[in-house]
């Protein structure tokens, strides 16, 4: 009987696990990351339950006598839909609704899914978004097709290098001088007739929208480890692009 | 620009960014929405009274409120919804101003564009957080008086 209730608990830890490194590595917040894990460690009685969320590694301490496990996490991208399925089924497990067991092999099931869109439509979104801003801050329609494609491609280039190298800061920085290289390459031979906005738009989707909100919700509710090393990402983001465009205009 | 053009636009871009950060399918309408109420606030907020923080202001809050009503509704976090909706409030145009005139060396421009697009970024984030605040008092206020009503 003893064995069996500690399968049970190991199996409970495991579970507060995966659903914190799932949500962290799909771009949730710190705070809510700790309170799916709370809630979840709590509806499987683990009442002292403790645990500490970094963007970089989950600390979870389920109680006084199971060991503290480390799990640490070292891709992050923005993945929406990963993020809302976990909260689905926490929610679920919590309610009762679904046994610890169910939690479990779901949550595996997530993991090893693929929500994302396919590459194309991502590309063909941001092409859109970026020409769309254009004509929100005031760009003209004859600039259109150039911050279209430029939007995309420039998105593409980010996700292309991003995959190769792994640094992000790079790729980042040669996505946006990229972009700038080719709007002053339009601007100057007489197709494009406004600099400034086909490259405010262009750049557009490589804003670090995400890690912005993201920093400020967790300096907020009190996670000053996480929320300080999210807005650093979201600076050295927001500092590649503009020394990307800046090269080029200095020319 | 009539307003009708920039909803739709809009109402496109928060749509697409939502395509962009892989939002549950079912959500991307709500994310347009969101997007474009935030953006249509924030142009009237600044064509009344011309002062782009409180603009910024005016439509990170909106675009809280609006998403935090939407994730209830879902039952989803409500960060799917925000995020879309919080992009095209970035002051994209006065940092890039910034940095322009950094690198033509009008060092004094600079700093003012910088500043301003400093002022906004902290405008959008105090609007987030107060909506949150807001809501949650809201909510709070709620359950206390079904509590009340059960017992």
């Amino acid at each position: 009987m003893a064995h069996i209730k500690e399968t049970r608990r190991e199996l409970a830890l495991e579970c507060c696990l995966l659903a914190g490194k799932i949500m962290m590595e799909s771009g949730a917040e710190t705070y809510r990351v700790e309170d799916t894990m709370m809630r979840m460690a709590v509806s499987q009685n683990m009442m002292n339950a403790h645990c500490f969320v970094t963007p970089t590694g989950i600390m979870f301490s389920p109680s006084d006598e199971l060991a503290t496990r480390f799990v640490r996490i070292n891709s992050r991208r923005t993945d929406l839909e990963q993020v809302a399925l976990v909260n689905a089924v926490s929610r679920k497990l919590v309610s009762g609704e679904y046994t610890l067991q169910e939690a479990y092999e779901e949550m595996q099931i997530i993991n090893k899914t693929d929500y994302l869109f396919s590459m194309k439509l991502q590309v063909l979104a941001s092409a859109i978004a970026s020409g769309c801003f254009m004509i929100l801050i005031g760009g003209n329609w004859s600039d259109f097709p150039f911050a279209f494609l430029f939007g995309g491609l420039g998105y593409f280039i980010v996700e292309m290098i991003l995959a190769q190298t792994r640094v992000k800061i790079f790729s980042e920085f040669i996505g946006s001088f990229m972009v700038a290289v080719l709007a002053s390459l339009v601007v100057n031979l007489g197709w494009g007739t406004n600099l400034d906005t086909i490259i405010i738009g262009s750049v557009i989707p490589l804003v670090p929208g995400l890690l912005i909100t993201n920093a400020v919700r967790d300096l907020m509710a009190g996670h000053f480890v996480s929320g300080l090393s999210n807005g650093a990402e979201a600076f050295l983001t927001a500092f590649a692009i503009g020394a990307g465009v800046a090269f080029v205009l200095s020319f | 620009m009539n307003w009708l053009l920039e909803a739709l636009l809009s109402f496109i871009a928060a749509a697409s960014f939502g395509i962009v950060f892989n939002a549950p399918q079912k959500t991307l309408v709500s994310c347009g929405l969101v997007g474009m109420s935030g953006w249509l606030i924030y142009r009237a907020y600044f064509l009344a009274f011309d002062d782009s923080v409180q603009a910024s202001f005016a439509g990170a809050f909106a675009v809280a409120l609006a998403a935090h009503i939407l994730a209830k509704k879902f039952k989803m976090p409500m960060i799917i919804f925000s995020i879309a909706g919080i992009i095209p409030l970035v002051p994209g145009s006065k940092a890039y101003n910034a940095m322009r005139n950094i690198v033509e060396n009008n060092y004094l421009e600079a700093i003012a564009f910088a500043s301003e697009a400093l002022m906004v970024s902290g405008a959008i984030a105090m609007g987030l957080v107060f909506a949150e605040v807001l809501m949650q008092l809201f909510f709070k206020q709620q359950a206390k008086r079904m509590q009340k009503k059960s017992a």
